[in-house]
């Protein structure tokens, strides 16, 4: 499935990343390696301690693709030297709407995954990791697998691996479903085979992780830029973005553009206005309503701030979160209230029910949202949704919650007026264009008075 | 395993350590698959969701009676095994149709045409993979591989192996079945 979703990209002439865009069969252990593949990791085996690989990925200012941003390098600068075992643990979860950057990483280019990965653990000298990948990627599975399996054939991997007395193991897991895995001790809970919900902090994962034991949790994203730094060093990877976000970064493009795909820009040099021309702009050339940066999980973005530059700092000071940079583009044709609910539906439904503001948050969402596509709602309904949000901001056992008031809160802040519009249009629960809908999820009952069970 | 095997069910009671090692896990060759999964975890409970995904691929669904093995064999507490199996979105319990057929999409099935038996029985029951008919009758669903590969393509129904099918007579046989378990009753 070479460059399945891979996508040319005139800006870029040679990608970090995504090179199976520009070297079809990467993802072989003989391509890869004539294309300098393990060069990095022969580099730090041989002639790096592990402090230095520390050093080089701290020095690069890469930060974490996964969400948050935080650095890398500081990440692995905090797991204790004199504590063993350690793990790295890798975040191949991927669940976030609009979200398939990792995937064509493990599909396309899975020996840059595994060198980073074995040159982080080789910097926080840990002997064992694993790839925690979300269990619908089975088929993604299965290729990295074959990788592994190669890496270990040659030597890459395994013991004593080119002499060093280094020994690693990597292994990969599958999830089962579960958004909430990808929050980072969640993930960690299901490694160990236990319900995936997230865990108090402290103590980090860098004190206790898996096991117990330090942990480092980097995303697949994140880990497949260490090879290029490590083997090329900190400032030729700061050619690449501004000053506090360097290098390069994937934008999963999709919803209403023409050519949606995987897009590797460096940070900050592009604006979302750009990104959705070179995706093809919008689908017969029709305005955009609004963006999300990040799935589901951020707050969108109206038209107005099409301006703003594509790195961290911009897009927060836009007033949203560029996270895993999956931009969902919304024209005219998408109606808010229904794409709000849409979400919440999403984070009702993924909500692992530890804690009660979530827990009973989005159930409490939902149904106002419901009532209101139903063709009952009120504007009364309307402010109540902005009091959901505000009682569960700040009061979550985890950022999901967070996430989940952020469709609520944004479009409330900037579409408030097609909410009103929508109850002024659909009065009397007359059957509307989202009636079909919900009788097939089972909120409201059929023609024939049965509710489906979904 | 060797271990006598309790009476299963919710209330396993006393008098369990004599009872004799259930049939099922004798004949149904599914379960050695799943064994072999919980063997390369060393039995080990952090082995329990890689147990679970390895049944569910063999069974294309978690059934009390699996459910149970599983934990027995794991030394957890049914209702850690119960918790968990609920928690992932991927596995599925039992479905809720009075009958159950489950079609095998393995590779070795797969390219002796499975994919088109299961269209077949889609289009004849007007149910879709993963769901149940609207009279509650039937729950289709897939599997990854029974471990009857010379048998292929293969589905199960109502946990009776049916090997060699074909689009054409796929439904007709789940058809037979039902009506004759329907006239027993
Ligand atoms: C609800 C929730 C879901 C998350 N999902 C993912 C995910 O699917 N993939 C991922 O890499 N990080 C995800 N994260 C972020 C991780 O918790 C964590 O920050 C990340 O794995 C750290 O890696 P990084 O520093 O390389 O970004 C999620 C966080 C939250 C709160
Ligand atoms: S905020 Fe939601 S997902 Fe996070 S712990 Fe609470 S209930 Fe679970
Ligand atoms: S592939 Fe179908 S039984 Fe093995």
């Amino acid at each position: 499935m070479a460059g399945f979703y891979g996508t040319k990209n005139k800006t870029m002439d040679r990608h970090v990343l995504l090179r199976d865009v520009d070297v079809p069969d990467i993802r072989e252990y003989d391509v890869y390696v004539a294309n300098g593949g393990y060069e990095a990791w022969k580099k730090a085996l041989t002639t790096m301690k592990p402090d230095e690989v520390t050093a080089v990925v701290k020095d690069s200012g890469l930060r974490g693709r996964g969400g948050a941003g935080f650095p890398t390098g500081v990440k692995w600068s905090f797991i204790p030297k004199d504590v063993f075992p350690k793990y790295v643990v890798v975040n191949g979860d991927e669940s976030e709407a609009g979200t398939f950057k990792d995937h064509q990483i493990i599909d396309g280019n899975p020996h840059q995954l595994i060198e980073g990965v074995a040159l982080c653990a080789y910097a926080v000298q840990a002997k064992t990791s694993y790839i925690y990948l979300r269990g619908e990627f089975y088929e993604p599975a299965k290729t990295l697998q074959k990788a592994i399996d190669e890496a270990y054939a040659h030597g890459m991997l395994g013991k004593n691996v080119l002499g060093s007395g280094f020994d690693i193991d990597m292994y990969i897991h599958m999830g089962a479903g579960a958004y909430i895995c990808g929050e980072e001790t969640a993930l960690l809970s299901s490694l160990e085979g236990q319900l995936g919900q997230p865990r108090l902090r402290p103590p980090f994962p860098a004190v206790q992780g898996l096991y117990a034991k330090p942990t480092v949790i980097n995303n697949v994203e994140t880990l497949a830029n260490v090879p290029p730094i490590v083997l090329n060093g900190a400032q030729w990877y700061r050619q690449y973005g501004t000053e506090k976000s360097p290098g390069t970064k994937i934008f999963c493009v999709s919803g209403r553009v023409k050519r949606p795909g995987n897009y590797e820009l460096p940070l900050g040099k592009y604006t979302v206005r750009e990104l959705i021309e070179m995706a093809g702009g919008i689908i017969d050339g029709r305005p955009v309503k609004g963006v999300l940066p990040a799935g589901s999980s951020a707050p969108i973005l109206p038209a107005s701030a099409l301006d703003t530059k594509l790195d961290y700092e911009s897009v927060q000071a836009a007033g949203s979160i560029l996270g895993s940079a999956s931009f969902v583009i919304l024209d005219d044709t998408v109606d808010i209230v229904w794409a709000a609910r849409k979400m919440v539906r999403f984070f009702k439904h993924e909500s692992c029910g530890k804690c009660t503001p979530c827990r009973e948050g989005t159930y409490w969402a939902l149904k106002l949202y419901d009532k209101i596509l139903s063709g009952r709602g009120t504007l009364e309904d309307v402010n109540m949704i902005g009091e959901v949000a505000a009682q569960m901001s700040g009061k979550c056992f985890c950022l999901l919650g967070e996430f989940a008031t952020s469709p609520m809160q944004s479009t409330l802040k900037h579409f408030r007026a097609e909410y009103e519009a929508f109850i002024a249009n659909h009065q009397g629960g007359k059957m509307n264009g989202y009636t079909d809908e919900l009788i097939r999820e089972g909120v409201i009952a059929g023609p024939d008075g049965v509710i489906a069970r979904h | 395993m060797t271990n006598p095997l309790p009476p299963l069910g919710r209330a396993a009671g006393n008098g369990a350590a004599t009872a004799k090692p259930d049939d099922r896990l004798v004949s149904d060759k599914r379960y050695k698959i799943i064994e072999a999964t919980m063997r390369r975890y060393g039995y080990q409970g952090h082995g329990l969701i890689e147990a679970l995904h390895s049944a569910q691929e063999a069974f294309g669904y978690l059934d009390d009676f699996t459910l149970m093995h599983i934990a027995r064999t794991l030394h957890l507490p049914p209702s850690k095994v119960f918790g968990v199996a609920t928690f992932y979105n991927l596995f599925t319990l039992k479905p809720q149709g009075a009958h159950t057929c489950v079609v095998c999409l393995g590779t070795a099935c797969y390219i002796k045409g499975a994919r088109e038996v299961l269209a077949a029985i889609e289009a004849e029951y007007d149910v879709k993979a993963g769901g149940t008919t609207r009279d509650n009758q039937l729950s289709l669903l897939t599997a990854r591989c029974f471990g009857s590969c010379a048998l292929a393509p293969v589905l199960t129904f109502d946990g009776e192996t049916i090997g060699k099918v074909t689009p054409e007579a796929a439904a007709q046989q789940i058809a037979q079945r039902m009506m004759a378990i329907r006239q027993a009753a």
